[in-house]
């Protein structure tokens, strides 16, 4: 007898449940070491108590007394609520880590998970770019201790484009095109919306440029004083953590709570991100208690892909593309 | 370059794309002498469907990946970066019935539906309700001309170079919808992590 369960979603068993744990189990070492303790919140909220966050569940449902309850799509914003309802008089920085399942909405026939797993810190009340500085580390440290070799970590500020496109007079009310080519990737259609907004040619130039500029830290030079808090980061990372670091000032994560600093986790071995985070400076505000905040997430199931993806390459490497195709063909996307 | 993966796709933009990568200085010859294999290690050359195109960027298993604009269009959710429009395999996204009087405006004025047959039915659906219409879109695989001339649908969607198989057919065009020429596209991940090759490719597409 066949029982599915829902497609993007899948049963553990003991062969990778332990693969799984060893990975988990050194992140929590490290997280606990540099003071993050654990927390563990309900996979299912009220829709109307997460409903300032400004995120859209993708899954809802009516308990028996007619609530709408909704399943958390990341951490981030519970440990919001939960920093914002029951942390009141305590002495800040507050450091939090899970180890928790989150819910997104997939495509069909894509091999993408309604399910994964995060694991992942939250730093609240630690200003940027000393906060932004030590959850860098922390991730750093991290993928250390679990033996990703050849992670980079791409960094970016969400606010970078929106104080180009200020610097520069472009009226918000006609950005709409531009955000939209740009949250597609198409730069075909970037240089086309930036030819519509009749801008001389070296303005035009470089918001063009600028989306596409990533590398080390030279890349920053594209855009002047508008990367300063990207440079003012940098100058507080180990050395360690500087050299993983990719300047990417066309970094967009999908989330629309980030305020600065943005960053994903790359490894050659996957072709998606294994993770990522940033700041959210308004985000505990909206939960009525503004503090000034940063974390990440990884995905689990994404980290062991890839860590399984190092340990083949290592044992084929002449053998380029089959090896690159197999290392990173499987997804479990998100 | 040498370290790049790319996709190249079979068909209608084969032999422009290897013209491309022939520009850059990869040996296509193997390539152009070999219709049955698939993938060429030493030009860094994997080849396919050029719909399979983008599944294999966005999953990283080729690094970079040259398709038609046609299939990103279908495809838009793919999370891939599209870098350049190469400007060649220039073709049109048309809505077309068979000629004589519009069977489509007649189906859509007296059953308030058209039927449009297509092997893009995002495209197609998009289309019609961007224009306000009522459609059933049927999807087909291939020879979509079949379709209207046998009375499955009433007009069809389909991507045309020169119009000929659809004149040979006994169809017309009666709306162009978009344009289509070739892309580079990016895997996500290879456009951080081999940021100065991409931007070598990119930079000799763009001076060739």
């Amino acid at each position: 007898m066949i029982h599915p369960t829902p497609s993007g979603t899948r049963d553990v068993l003991p062969d990778e449940m332990r693969e799984l744990r060893a990975i988990t189990e050194r992140l929590r070492s490290v997280f606990e070491a540099a003071g993050y303790g654990e927390v563990y919140t309900p996979a299912l909220e009220y829709e109307s108590e997460l409903r300032p966050a400004g995120v859209s569940p993708a899954y809802r449902l009516f308990d028996a007394h007619g609530d709408v309850l909704v399943l958390r799509s990341d951490m981030t914003v519970p440990i919001a609520r939960v920093a914002a309802t029951r942390y009141g008089g305590v002495a800040l920085p507050l450091r939090f880590a899970y180890f928790a399942h989150a819910y997104r909405g997939v495509r069909a026939h894509r091999g993408q998970a309604r399910e994964f797993l995060q694991a992942g810190i939250e730093l609240i009340g630690s200003p940027a770019p000393e906060g932004t500085a030590e959850a860098l580390g922390t991730l750093c440290g991290a993928l250390d201790a679990v033996g990703l070799e050849g992670y980079r970590v791409g960094l970016g500020d969400a606010g970078l484009y929106p104080a180009l496109l200020d610097g520069l007079g472009v009226a918000p009310g006609a950005r709409g095109p531009l955000l939209r080519e740009l949250v597609a990737r198409d730069f075909v259609g970037v240089e086309r919306e930036i030819g519509r907004l009749g801008l001389d040619a070296a303005a035009a130039a470089l918001l063009l440029r600028v989306p596409q500029t990533r590398g080390g830290p030279e890349a920053l030079e594209v855009a002047g004083e508008a990367v300063d808090g990207m440079r003012a980061v940098h100058a507080l990372l180990d050395p360690g953590v500087a050299e993983r670091v990719i300047f990417d000032l066309g970094l967009l994560r999908d989330l629309d709570y980030y305020t600065g600093a943005v960053f994903d986790v790359y490894d050659p071995a996957l072709g998606v991100p294994i993770g990522g985070g940033g700041r959210y400076d308004d985000l505990l505000g909206r939960f009525g208690r503004p503090l000034p905040a940063v974390g990440f997430a990884l995905n689990v199931e994404r980290l062991h892909i890839a860590l399984m993806g190092e340990e083949r390459g290592a044992g084929a490497e002449e053998e380029r593309i089959p090896g690159a195709a197999e290392g990173r063909g499987a997804g479990t996307g998100e | 370059m040498s370290d790049l993966t790319i996709a190249v796709p079979r068909g209608a933009l084969f032999a422009g794309t290897l013209d491309l990568l022939d520009g850059l200085g990869l040996d296509t010859a193997e390539v152009r002498a070999n219709d049955r294999k698939l993938i060429f290690p030493g030009a860094g050359i994997v080849t396919m469907r050029p719909s399979d195109v983008p599944t294999y960027v966005e999953a990283g298993a080729a690094d970079l990946g040259i398709t038609g604009k046609d299939v990103l269009m279908e495809q838009f959710e793919r999370e891939v970066y599209e870098l350049l429009d190469l400007r060649f395999g220039g073709c049109r996204m048309v809505l077309a019935t068979v000629a004589g009087p519009d069977r489509a405006s007649e189906a859509l004025r007296r059953l308030g539906v058209m039927r449009v047959a297509t092997k893009y039915p995002r495209i197609a659906a998009d289309w019609l309700e961007s224009t306000g219409r009522q459609g059933e879109i049927v999807e087909v695989n291939g020879s979509v001309e079949l379709a209207p001339l046998t009375g499955l649908v009433e007009a069809i969607v389909d991507l045309t170079a020169t119009g000929t198989t659809l004149r040979e057919n006994g169809l017309v065009i009666r709306e162009e919808i978009a344009t289509s020429t070739a892309r580079l596209i990016a895997n996500p991940v290879a456009h951080k992590l081999k940021a100065a090759e991409i931007d070598g490719v990119l930079e000799a597409l763009r001076a060739g």
